[in-house]
């Protein structure tokens, strides 16, 4: 049993299914350390461990709770301002499937207080000062949502561009938002959020004409740091580009069931 | 800032490490940083020092070894060091790499007294 919540993971679970990016080999935290041969000094031991194991362990388990229910979780990353909630918001509009959202801010709950006004589920996690989203509290939070009536569901990272890539939330896959108004060198300059990125959103695209943007240099930038990156233009004017991303979540979450 | 984050958590993997092998004081921490980890070195030492005190890690030498982004190319084999977080094998410009160093943040040894 899970120790935390009670829900009906064995520990079996919190040690299996690492997904392909977990391939790192690393001793396990809980296992005796034993002492270097090929050092001098007894007392230094080798150790090899991730720093943030524990965290990374926390989000296997969050992703073994999705999956439990056949809901794709996905992490939705970007500075603040660059369109998440407005996205999520239009989403509620027009997308089919049910979505539930988890969402990360220092302070108050307006975020999710304006996903609810739409009829969806949202839970509000305030970090304080913490500038990410981590897995544990992720697990808290999943615990208020009525995850079993859920098909997809959206973790809103507190906005920042590079905190919240250091740190495995359980999601399956990531969003990244990079608005027009911001420019597309923002790309080049947190490599490590935009290399996380299965899709990068390109957003406030109605704006292009009063911004000296460069799509293309975006993308080709974009695809520098993760050739695999699925890239669209989007605005929240423009329904149908809003049912591409909506058909991008349908196509990878059909892949998974 | 989530340098303060990871100090906290590699503080805390310290003492459990030091339970489990009996010692009292842990005398130097190595680390080893991925260049694309997306942690700053220096903001993770500030950090580091202002939160070892009154713990384990309290008389600690930081040691972090800054590891550069290490890339395998599955079509040619060949092992490359990037200077760029540009994910392209440099000899036959294949994108089908894997990435073996750089991109992690990893405690390496501890040294501890008992």
């Amino acid at each position: 049993m899970c120790k935390d919540c009670g829900c009906s993971l064995t520990d079996h679970h919190h040690h299996h299914g690492h997904e392909d990016h977990h391939h790192h080999s690393h001793a396990h935290h809980h296992e005796t350390l034993h002492a270097n041969p090929q050092l001098n000094d007894p007392k230094t031991i080798s150790v090899i461990t991730k720093i943030l194991d524990k965290n990374d362990q926390e989000a296997i388990h969050n992703r073994a709770h999705f999956d439990d229910h056949s809901v794709l979780a996905i992490n939705m990353m970007s500075s603040p301002g660059s369109g998440k909630t407005a996205l999520l918001e239009k989403m509620a509009d027009i997308a089919s499937f049910k979505f539930g959202v988890i969402e990360g801010d220092l302070e108050t709950s307006r975020d999710a207080d304006r996903i609810r006004a739409k009829g969806i589920p949202a839970y509000q996690i305030q970090t304080g000062s913490a500038c990410h989203l981590d897995a544990f509290m992720v697990h808290r939070a999943l615990h208020e949502l009525p995850i079993a009536d859920l098909e997809v569901c959206f973790i809103e990272n507190v906005g920042n561009l590079v905190c919240p890539a250091s740190y495995d939330v359980g999601a399956h896959l990531n969003i990244v938002l990079v608005s027009v108004p911001e420019g597309e060198d923002k790309i080049e300059k947190y490599p490590v959020m935009f290399r996380t990125a299965d899709l990068i959103l390109i957003t406030k695209c109605d704006l292009l004409p009063h911004f000296d943007f460069n799509i293309s240099s975006a993308k080709e930038a974009a695809r520098k740091l993760k050739p695999s990156a699925d890239i669209l233009e989007i605005s929240t004017k423009d329904d149908e580009s809003i049912l591409k991303v909506i058909r991008w979540i349908e196509f990878k979450k059909s892949m998974r069931n | 800032m989530h340098e303060y984050s990871i100090v906290q958590a590699l503080i805390d993997q310290c003492e459990t490490l030091a339970v489990t092998n009996k010692a009292t004081l842990i005398t130097k921490v190595v680390v080893k940083i991925g260049q694309y980890s997306g942690v700053e070195p220096h903001l993770l030492e500030t950090a580091f020092e202002t939160f070892k005190e009154k713990t384990i890690c309290e008389n600690a030498e930081f040691i972090m070894n800054i590891q550069p982004l290490v890339i395998v190319c599955s079509d040619c084999q060949t092992t490359s060091v990037l200077d760029q977080p540009h994910y392209v094998c440099p000899v036959c410009q294949s994108l089908d790499i894997r990435v073996i160093e750089g991109e992690d943040m990893i405690l390496m040894s501890l040294e501890m007294e008992e």
